[in-house]
């Protein structure tokens, strides 16, 4: 394996976060707003898009996003590291990682605290993983190793679940910062999956957030949920991402923003694709917000360097 | 593998994912000690469904030929037996043309499998790597007496797909949702896959063509591929079928046999 | 089965000509031209069967949402007849059909 030689520098330099987007709000790219998104011109924001789905080898989704990144800010966003499986990361996955980031130099680069893989069969779903001693490690373990090959820190997504395991000891939030603690990434607050699973929990989103590390927030994700029941009869929210911010989401939104200050926030709409105005006045509901606490942001948000 | 002790989750959790006659995994639980139930269906449900709908996605004009609930219903077994190995999506349904070809309820539609055969060289065409394809002059530079040995090397997104029925027209019926009108299945139809720059374009080829451009893309010299489209097919010309696939962007570049 | 034809180079090089000459001579034949080729069945040609169609069928992506369409189905078969399968006929008149054979 050659060793990295990227712009983070020499395999034994510390890693470090690209420089900051400030308090932009941005949405997930879909490539049938790329006519639109392209005529209307270059924007304040940022575009989100899921990495995978980037790892083909030429054609039109490269030559979209090479559009797209031309005049925006890139997240990327990996849905299928399998980060919180027990079994090794994948090679091929992570080499593939790692290739996307040197070609497209995103401003984030996150993943989720689920896993999709086991044996040989990817399940394409973010599937839940105990909260123990045990997974502790393991997804540390993973986490270094990812950060390792892209030569950069992640950050790391809380997950929308529908149920607990039995052998769980620790708890959501000090189980992610235990992982931010031990190998340094970063977070990825996502507000919508905190108020589906407080609703599928029966535990409250509020003292979630309270418990949250939010100082090593660096990105939040806004999402809207489907309302289902279980066989109880009991709500159940599914974080289907097909539809507008609920407003209890909003409000928790606010006092997050209010309290870690402005990060950049996307707006992910992944089926039942809205036309882009639509997409584009979500994203501006969560600028007002971000704006409203940090004023100063509308023009101070680029670093010198 | 030998794991570290409570490390078992993902395979009790993964057990049940795709067999909807096996209970949840008694691993995990709902709030308050409540059965999982639904809440572990969600999951499968999440697998199934979104398995199912990348499958509707490689193979729009099979769905479109079979209905929606058709397709769904023969995608469902083929997702439960054989799920992705890959978690780079667009590189599922390799499987499902095979796969139709003996599904028991598919066999009055014999030609079904072949245009799922032609949509799935569709993506692989859509995201194979970019290449300049051969130019003509590149040809006219080659001295005649050369001109048999030549080999060509073929365009990462060229393929060709062979079918005794008629589906390249098919398929190109059903790619799209404009009224599909009366075809006659009984023509053997051969389509040639290939992507200039950024579109997809299906050709149907000719007599002889698919034997002249898989010769060709597979390495066999210029004079021998003609020899063998023209032992397949008497009316094959040789001509009009090097102009199409050079103008179709089927390879990249040539070399002499002997170089 | 081996091809025993040869194909001599002086046949090679008048067909690679041609091709040339075709080449140079015509630019990409345009959806109207190809479907006028196609309609009247000029066999020897190549036929444009299907282009353009790059932004609707792009192929899956990878979901990192949940669903909520619910299919918690067993492995049953559903007989829902509602495709164009109907208007294609096979050899001897049979048509395509969903039902069960």
């Amino acid at each position: 394996m050659t060793a990295a030689t990227g712009p983070f520098g020499s395999t034994t330099a510390p890693l470090r976060f690209p420089p900051s987007l400030g308090g932009v709000a941005g949405t997930s790219f879909k490539h049938e707003h790329l006519a639109a998104i392209l005529a209307s011109g270059p924007r304040r924001g940022f575009f989100e898009v899921h990495a995978e789905n980037y790892m083909g080898a030429g054609g039109p989704p490269h030559r979209a996003l090479e559009a797209i990144r031309r005049d925006h800010p890139l997240s990327l966003h990996g849905v299928c590291m399998s980060i919180g499986g027990p079994q090794p990361l994948d090679k091929t996955h992570l080499s593939r990682f790692r290739d996307l980031v040197a070609r497209y130099q995103p401003a984030l680069v996150s993943e989720h605290l689920a896993w999709s893989t086991h044996d040989n069969g990817f399940f394409n779903d973010l599937l839940p993983l105990p909260y123990t001693e045990a997974t502790l490690r393991l997804v540390c373990d993973h986490i270094d190793q990812m950060q390792e090959a892209i030569r950069q820190p992640i950050l790391l997504e809380n997950p929308s679940t529908y149920l607990a395991f039995v052998e769980s000891t620790i708890g959501e939030s000090d189980f992610i910062r235990s992982v931010a603690e031990r190998t340094g990434c970063g977070l990825l607050l996502d507000i919508n999956n905190v108020f589906v699973s407080a609703t599928n929990h029966g535990f409250s989103a509020l003292d979630y957030l309270n418990d949250f590390p939010l100082s090593r927030v660096g990105e939040i994700h806004l999402a809207g949920h489907a309302e289902q029941t279980d066989y109880e009869g009991d709500l159940l929210l599914i974080d289907s991402h097909d539809g507008p911010v609920a407003d209890a989401v909003w409000k928790l939104y606010d006092i997050v923003v209010q309290r870690r200050g402005a990060v950049p926030t996307l707006i992910e709409w992944d089926s039942k694709i809205p036309d882009w105005p639509v997409l584009q006045a979500e994203a501006a509901a969560a600028q007002t917000i971000l704006d409203r606490y940090h004023p100063s942001a509308r023009t101070g948000d680029r670093h010198v360097a | 593998m030998s794991l570290e002790r409570g490390l078992s989750y993902a395979a009790a959790f993964a057990s049940a994912l795709l067999d909807p006659a096996r209970l949840a995994p008694q691993i995990v639980t709902g709030p308050n000690g409540k059965a999982a139930g639904k809440r572990y269906d969600v999951y499968r449900n999440n697998v199934t469904v979104s398995l199912i709908e990348a499958l509707a996605a490689i193979y729009p004009a099979v769905q479109r030929l079979t209905g929606p609930d058709f397709f769904r219903a023969m995608a469902r077994f083929h997702v439960r037996s054989t799920p992705p190995t890959t978690p780079l999506l667009f590189d599922y349904g390799h499987d499902f043309p095979a796969f139709i070809a003996q599904y028991e309820h598919a066999r009055s539609m014999p030609w079904l499998a072949d245009v799922a055969r032609i949509e799935r060289a569709w993506l692989d065409a859509y995201h194979a790597a970019d290449a300049a394809p051969l130019r003509p002059e590149q040809l006219a530079a080659v001295a005649p007496e050369r001109l048999g040995d030549l080999v060509f090397t073929p365009h990462p997104a060229a393929r060709v797909v062979r079918s005794p029925f008629s589906a390249v027209t098919i398929f190109a019926a059903n790619r799209d949702t404009s009224p599909v009108g009366r075809i006659d299945a009984g023509r053997p139809e051969d389509a040639l896959v290939t992507r200039m720059e950024f579109d997809v374009v299906v050709r149907h080829l000719p007599p002889g063509g698919a034997v002249f451009a898989t010769s060709l893309m597979s390495g066999v010299p210029l004079g021998e591929a003609a020899a063998l489209a023209l032992a397949a097919a008497a009316d094959f010309d040789i001509a009009s079928n090097i102009a199409g696939l050079i103008e179709a962007g089927a390879f990249t570049s040539i070399s002499s046999g002997d170089a | 089965m081996s091809a025993k034809i040869a194909v001599t180079t002086l046949v090679l090089a008048g067909a690679m000509s041609t091709a040339l000459a075709t080449l140079a001579a015509a630019g990409p034949l345009t959806k109207a031209e190809a479907e006028a080729a196609m309609a009247a069945k000029k066999e020897k040609c190549f036929g444009v069967a299907l282009k353009g169609q790059n932004d609707c069928a792009a192929g899956p992506g990878t979901t990192c949402q949940g669903t909520s369409t619910v299919d918690f189905q067993g492995n049953a078969w559903k007989f829902v007849q509602g495709g164009t399968c109907t208007s294609i006929e096979l050899p001897g008149g049979k048509k395509g059909s969903l039902k069960p054979v």
